[in-house]
Formats: structure tokens, C-alpha cells, sequence
């Protein structure tokens, strides 16, 4: 980690429009632009965004039967993930904890994967060791923006019409002002929208036609944190990790019936076990009552004042209008509408369990 | 009345030994959005580094540190209800107490406007 920080291919376009630099994950990355956090997240939600994402990595996996393979490493159902559909899922330990997140495409003669930037170095060699016989290519040479937004087909679709008849989780290559992308109909914010792989060389060019659009302005890391935490998403690192399994982190859902049943991934014992008999803790939306946020670490006591679980993610919620909050909660507890206590700063604050997302979910199904 | 300006970015407006305390514009601008504050209350004493108050934006929570001894006379019971206001006037309404000097000559330790201007560059 003493490398110096990378730069994606949007970064002079970055500065040029004025966005504040920070280091994330090794990268030199926008965390908010002169709008401001507030104004980027309602933007999502009530027009378009446009996000770098081109820190994530993007890998291709090549070879015979490669979603049959990724099924020994993953608890999802990729060997049944049909040409030009991409599915949500993770990496789990021999201990059912998650190793990271991901997005695994089926793009026909190959498959598409994209792993956090946090767990490239990770994610790449544990590929490349799992699968017999794929070969496991890091794409280093494009970019990944992702516009997301009830505008979002709008931005895409004046430029690619094709891309107007997408549903949610389908994949398609297409041409974008006649720069060929791959363009995926999904995203991170809980809102309809788009994660787009552009040649670095022309990443800034695609970018700029949908930021020309009027309903479309950049947004950077801060309001990205704060839209997935409002649609109850997941941060690896934060709410998800090597030591928490799915059925904990309420992730039951991105594990399909079939492999549910037959087991055959990392941490089947655990998983299956937890999935018939429940978990020891579970990750719920906790919404604070008074206007104090509560940060990750902050303690979780029941009504009784017995600490039953801590704040994996939490801060302000920009279209809620006040604190929200996700985080686990032992055994026994985590029924919404379940009083709890925050301990913040020494402080008892009163928050409720809630049901996620805290906001509807948008998506094009 | 003479203003001074501390490291932590605090502005300190004396006028016999009470002063008015708030964060600078400069501060303001570099929370970004503040939604939360919190505030101890009238009567309590403090020393110089002591923690008195937190200031939370959308991105992250900020101690705010007295610069000198004293104690608060007033608290700004407005910012509770309006955090935004620390970010549009955090140097004229949005002032967050009001204390009593204990120790006047802290003040040689804080910087006027040309040291604070020279110190955020």
C-alpha cells in the first residue's frame, strides 16, 4: 500500500470540474464536486449522476465452462447466467465469510467481473488459482463510469438507443458516439442506471456527451456512500468481510435456490446451517430518532441496556432527511419497529430497527 | 473588540473577558454540509485542548477543541435546530457560544486575521 496513488482516466476531468481529491483504496478519486454531497445525492434521485467507477477492477475471465467453475468459489448460480445477463454475488471463505462482492456478466465468448478496488490485489490471484483451466485477464486499459438516476436512460439513450430497451441485470456492447462500450444496466445508488467500460483513451470523451445532457451532473464518492446506504446496500469493508457470512449480512437473497440445496462453494457448512437455523446476528436498517448520525463502531444496546450488536455503516440520509443507519444485531433481535438505544459518545440515543432500503428502490425490471 | 483565531480553526471575538466563539468560514467550508451539532451546556468549564462539542457534516464528525480556559456563559440553542447555518454564517449568526475568559493571557497564543490568512494559505 506504499505505492503512489493511481489515477483513473477520468482524473483531469476530475479536477477540471472541480472536484476535491481524495485517496481511496490507493486511488486518487473525487469524494464531492462544488455542488456538494447534499446536492449530488438528490441529483441521483431526482435526475442523473455521473460516477467514476474506473477504480473498481475489471477482469475477463476466458475458457471452457467458466461459470460452472466460478460455482467452486461462489454460492451463486453462474453456470445457469444466460448470454448478456449480469448477476450480483461474492466470493465466500472455507468459514462462509464473504472474501468481497462482485458482478459477474455472461458476455458470450467470455465472462465479465467486476471486483471492488479494495480487493483487486486479493480477487485477481484467487481467480486465477480457482479456476482451472480460465484465464483470469486484469483489464488495466478502460475506464468504468457508472450513470445512474430516473434520467439515467435518457443520457445513455440519446447517445445509444439500444440502450433505452435494456432491463435491470442485462449487459450489451454498443457503440456510445461510435467509442464501442459495454454497457450494463445496473448499478449502486438503489436508482435505475448504467455501469459503463469505455476505452481509458476515450473515457473522458463518452463521459463529457452525458454530462452535455441537462439532467446529468458529476457526483463523487460521498454521495455515492450515502445512496447505497439509503437503498440498504452493502459496503465490503464496512457492513460485509471475511468474517461475516451472507445469510448474516441479510444477503440470502443473492444466493440461488439451487445452491442453496446442493451446497458445493466455500463455507457451504456454515451457510446452509445458518440458512436453516438462522444466524447468530443479522445486519438490519437502524434509523436513529433524534438528529445525531451514527457512525460505524457505534454501539447497539436493546431496551433492557445489554449490548446486543455495533453500527456497521451509518451517517446522514440526504433524501430521508435525517440519520439513517445499518448495522448487526444479535440473535433474538431485529424485528422492525424494535426499539434499540445508540450509544454516541458516551450518550444514549434512541433509534428504531427498520426495515431496508430506507429508500424504494428504482430499478428496470 | 478583537477578533483571534486559533489552530483548529475556531474564531474567538473578545470583549472584556467574554468572548464569542464559533468555527471560521474556512472550516465551514472544508466539513462540507454540516447536519448534526453537538453542544455542552451553559455553566460548564473547560481547559484549553478540552473537547468541547462535535460538529458532524454528510462526510464525517469533528471535534471542536477550546482554544483557551473559560467557561460558557451562552449556548447558541438556534444551530441545534438549523446545522446548516454553520455553513452560511458560521462567522456572524451561527457563532456557537459565548464564554468567560479564565486566563487572558491565553490569548498571546492565538493568531489575528494575517496569521490566520497566512496559516490556511
Amino acid at each position: 500500500m506504499t505505492d503512489a496513488p493511481k489515477r483513473t482516466p477520468l482524473y483531469d476531468l476530475h479536477v477540471e470540474l472541480g472536484g476535491k481529491i481524495v485517496d481511496f483504496a490507493g486511488w486518487e478519486m473525487p469524494v464531492q464536486y462544488p455542488m456538494g454531497i447534499m446536492g449530488e445525492h438528490k441529483q441521483c434521485r431526482e435526475k442523473a449522476a455521473l460516477f467514476d467507477v474506473s477504480h473498481m477492477g475489471q477482469v475477463i475471465l476466458k475458457g471452457d465452462n467458466v461459470g460452472e467453475k466460478l460455482e467452486a468459489i461462489c454460492p451463486q448460480a453462474y453456470s445457469t447466467l444466460k448470454e448478456g445477463k449480469a448477476r450480483y454475488g461474492f466470493f465466500t471463505n472455507p468459514e462462509g465469510g464473504i472474501m468481497d462482492d462482485l458482478i459477474v456478466s455472461n458476455a458470450g465468448d467470455h465472462f465479465f467481473v467486476v471486483v471492488n478496488a479494495s480487493m483487486r490485489h486479493q480477487d485477481i490471484p484467487h481467480m486465477a488459482a480457482n479456476l482451472d483451466g480460465v484465464e483470469v485477464i486484469e483489464i488495466f486499459d478502460r475506464g468504468l463510469v457508472a450513470v445512474q438516476g430516473p434520467s439515467a436512460e435518457d443520457v445513455v439513450g440519446t447517445h445509444c438507443p439500444a440502450a433505452r430497451d435494456m432491463k435491470f441485470m442485462e449487459t450489451i456492447v454498443a457503440e456510445i458516439g461510435g467509442i464501442e462500450c459495454r454497457i450494463s444496466r445496473l448499478g449502486y445508488t438503489g436508482e435505475d442506471g448504467y455501469e459503463i467500460s469505455i476505452p481509458e483513451d476515450k473515457a473522458v470523451e463518452v463521459s463529457k456527451l452525458f454530462l452535455a445532457h441537462d439532467d446529468c451532473e458529476p457526483a463523487g464518492l460521498g454521495a455515492r456512500d450515502s445512496l447505497r446506504l439509503e437503498a440498504g446496500l452493502c459496503l465490503y469493508g464496512n457492513d460485509i468481510d471475511q468474517s461475516t457470512s451472507p445469510i448474516e449480512a441479510s444477503l440470502s437473497w443473492a444466493i440461488q435456490k439451487r445452491r442453496k440445496e446442493e451446497g458445493g462453494f466455500p463455507g457451504a457448512d456454515r451457510i446452509q446451517k445458518e440458512l436453516a437455523e438462522g444466524a447468530a446476528k443479522k445486519l438490519v436498517g437502524i434509523k436513529p430518532e433524534g438528529r445525531a448520525p451514527a457512525r460505524q463502531g457505534v454501539e447497539i444496546q436493546c431496551a433492557e441496556g445489554n449490548t446486543i450488536g455495533e453500527i456497521t455503516s451509518g451517517g446522514f440520509g440526504p433524501t430521508v432527511g435525517a440519520p439513517v443507519a445499518m448495522g448487526y444485531v444479535s440473535k433474538g433481535h431485529g424485528a422492525p419497529g424494535e426499539k434499540v438505544n445508540l450509544i454516541i459518545r458516551g450518550k444514549v440515543q434512541p433509534a428504531e430497527i427498520v426495515a431496508l432500503p430506507f429508500v424504494q428502490q428504482n430499478y428496470k425490471r | 473588540m478583537t477578533t483571534y483565531y486559533s489552530e483548529e480553526h475556531e474564531w474567538i471575538t473578545v470583549e472584556g473577558d467574554v468572548a464569542t466563539l464559533g468555527i471560521t468560514q474556512h472550516a465551514a467550508d472544508q466539513l462540507g454540509e454540516v447536519v448534526f451539532i453537538e453542544q455542552k451546556e451553559a455553566e460548564d468549564e473547560f481547559e484549553k485542548g478540552d473537547e468541547i462539542g462535535v460538529i458532524e457534516s454528510v462526510k464525517a464528525a469533528s471535534e471542536i477543541y477550546a482554544p483557551l480556559d473559560g467557561e460558557i456563559v451562552e449556548v447558541n440553542e438556534a444551530l441545534a435546530d438549523a446545522p446548516a447555518s454553520l455553513n452560511e454564517s458560521p462567522e456572524g449568526d451561527a457563532w456557537i457560544y459565548k464564554i468567560k475568559l479564565a486566563n487572558m493571557d491565553q490569548l498571546e497564543d492565538l493568531m489575528d486575521l494575517d496569521g490566520y490568512k497566512a496559516l490556511i494559505g
